[in-house]
């Protein structure tokens, strides 16, 4: 069995067990990705490492889709170290509150992903043992990767040193 | 024909102060390297042999803020870093001097978003800027001149009253 065989094998096997909670499966230049509702993404994460061995959390990030229903998007790119088969499995969250529950717990490298999606996209990761910011400082009080962010930042909203003048 | 050989052995020499001091600052101008990004390779160039600032006096790159006497900031410069160089240049004795290195350092260049200081002209009195992306050792070196120039002009020499 090739590799696509083997992908299209991992698809169906979610689709089976979780039904209309796969609500999309497309594909684009050979990557296959899952788009899978809000309140079934970790089980459905979780059923793919313990049985279908994806092991490997490639990557973790946000989008920002900038639609009016469901804007935010969190996708998870993840690898079968036993098959090979590379993985997008995705999930939507609505504007208004977006809280994504954590992916910690199945793989512990999501950690930082999580708090990187939280500081750029404002999305909130329910159960992450340590919720802050990674880039921006601690007191920032926006999400930069949101659409509606003016590129060069919010004036004044990040501290400069202070220059002392020159003494002569 | 020496110096020596003119005065014979029993003359002496008067200058004024200001131009022995100045003539001392201009030609041992160490450099603090702030390197930050890629314009960091040029500033390397520009200590090594084939472009070799010690010509200048300014070769012995000092990481220390206490001993140097140029800043050297080479790169896009971030508001988490700019806290940091502020730091540093707050550090280094006065008289002292500052180079903006490359686009990034003088307007921020190609980084123009949220989290890139757009210049550090922002928190740094910057002397000269100089042009490139990244500039070529001699941009820095025609820089460095410039400063020697600005310090052979100064009148440093105060008397109290």
């Amino acid at each position: 069995m090739d590799r696509a065989a083997k992908k299209e094998a991992v698809v169906k096997a979610i689709k089976e067990k979780f039904g209309v909670a796969v609500r999309d499966v497309s594909e684009y230049t050979g990557d296959t990705k899952v788009l899978i509702a809000l309140d079934s993404i970790h089980d459905v994460l979780l059923f793919l490492r313990d049985e279908h061995h994806f092991v490997y959390l490639t990557d973790l990030f946000g989008a920002d889709r900038f639609t009016s229903e469901d804007r935010f998007e969190v996708i998870y790119n993840i690898v079968s170290l036993k098959t090979g088969v590379r993985l997008f499995v995705k999930t939507w969250c609505p504007e208004e509150n977006p809280v994504v529950p954590t992916a910690t717990d199945i793989w512990p490298g999501a950690n930082w992903n999580e708090r990187e999606v939280w500081d750029m996209f404002g999305i909130r990761f329910e159960g992450h043992p340590d919720h802050r910011r990674i880039y921006m400082p601690e007191d920032y009080q926006y999400h930069p990767m949101r659409k509606e962010f003016p590129l060069l930042g919010i004036p004044g909203s990040i501290d400069l040193p202070t220059t002392t003048p020159d003494t002569e | 024909m020496s110096l020596e050989h003119s005065l014979k052995n029993n003359g002496f020499l008067t200058t004024s102060l200001d131009f022995v001091t100045n003539w001392a600052r201009a030609n041992a101008l160490w450099p603090m390297p702030m390197g930050l990004a890629c314009c960091a390779i040029e500033m390397m160039a520009f200590a090594g042999p084939k472009y070799d600032a010690s010509r200048f006096g300014s070769e012995v790159m000092r990481f220390s803020p206490r001993q140097s006497d140029v800043m050297i900031v080479a790169g896009w410069c971030t508001y988490k870093m700019s806290h940091a160089i502020r730091r540093i240049w707050d550090q280094m004795p006065d008289p002292k001097w500052c180079i903006a290195m490359g686009a990034c350092a003088s307007t921020g260049g190609m980084h123009r978003c949220y989290g890139v200081v757009q210049g550090v002209d922002n928190f740094l009195p910057v002397d000269v800027y100089v042009s490139g992306c990244p500039p070529r050792p001699d941009a820095l070196l025609n820089a460095l001149m410039q400063i020697q120039d600005k310090i052979k002009s100064e009148h440093s020499t105060t008397l109290d009253a």
